[in-house]
């Protein structure tokens, strides 16, 4: 009995280490390494981003969500310390334009091609 | 038909060339300047020569305050430091400086030879704490008012402009 709950224990423990560290290691990457070139936190071994990779881990032990990491960080440091930009006001251009230029692009297309057709008939 | 195509290629091409004209003259260097008229963060710092903490809310007993961030191996430091010196010498303004990632002995000897303009000295040997104010290098200076509002953030050494710019603000 004691055996199996120390087994228990253990998967239980190595379970939530890792579940842990897969989620830091996701944090770490979707951040930018602001005093680097284009690196990220995780890829960078700089001494503003070890010190990063120790507070996201610290935050990561605390209970801290994906979500209250990022906020906590882009507080501090703006925007530009995530990859992955936030949708605000100021970027709506920089999220919806691809969306814009594939429907115009498409738009545009399906005008020439229907013309074309017409003219062949 | 093929004005139609020129038109719009060549609306499609201006509009690819402005969007890309205005990016590259954008400045890309990164500061913290939003952080002007923010609320600090109130944490707990560890005062450097004695036991104990100073929580950043004392800092409203002052009229302004100057957040220092420091270390006797950054050279940068050394540059700024005279300044600090001579800003320390207004009464209306306290200078709390937080000692970096720095061996308490060199930090010392630096405080020695340079003068220490320092009214509360505290430390952050892991670097830690000082994310919570947005730190990313060393030296950087923040301005605060007695409601814990960040007035300025200076990236970099002090220089005389900056110098001046805090003694009129101080003023007010």
């Amino acid at each position: 009995m004691r055996v199996l709950s120390l087994i228990i224990i253990s998967f239980l423990i190595i379970t939530i280490s890792y579940g842990n560290e897969s989620k830091t290691y996701k944090i770490l990457k979707n951040l930018r390494c602001l005093v680097c070139q284009g690196q990220t936190i995780s890829d960078s071994n700089s001494d503003f981003a070890l010190t990063i990779k120790e507070v996201v881990t610290e935050k990561v032990n605390e209970g801290l969500s994906e979500k209250e990491i990022y906020y906590f960080l882009s507080d501090k440091y703006g925007d530009w310390i995530l990859f992955n930009t936030p949708l605000k006001k100021n970027s709506y251009l920089l999220w919806f334009m691809p969306y814009v230029l594939f429907i115009l692009g498409g738009a545009i297309l399906y005008i020439m091609i229907k013309k074309r057709t017409e003219k062949i008939k | 038909m093929k004005k139609k195509y020129l038109v719009t290629i060549y609306s499609i091409a201006i509009f690819f060339f402005v969007v890309l004209y205005l990016s590259l003259n954008k400045n890309n260097i990164y500061t913290t300047q939003e952080n002007i008229g923010k609320k600090i963060s109130v944490i707990q710092l560890n005062y450097f020569d004695k036991p104990g903490e100073f929580n950043i809310q004392e800092i409203s007993n002052f009229n302004f305050t100057l957040l220092n961030f420091w270390a006797s191996w950054c050279g940068p430091c050394r540059k700024e430091h005279k300044h600090l010196v001579e800003l320390s010498r207004n009464s209306n303004l306290k200078i709390i400086g937080v000692n970096f990632k720095d061996d308490k002995k060199n930090a010392m000897e630096f405080l020695k030879e340079m003068g220490n303009p320092f009214f509360i000295l505290t430390k952050d040997p892991e670097g830690k704490k000082s994310v919570n104010f947005g730190i990313y290098g060393i030296p950087e200076t923040i301005l605060i008012n007695k409601d814990l509002k960040i007035l300025k953030k200076y990236v970099g050494p002090l220089s005389d402009k900056d110098v001046r710019e805090i003694q009129r603000i101080i003023k007010k």
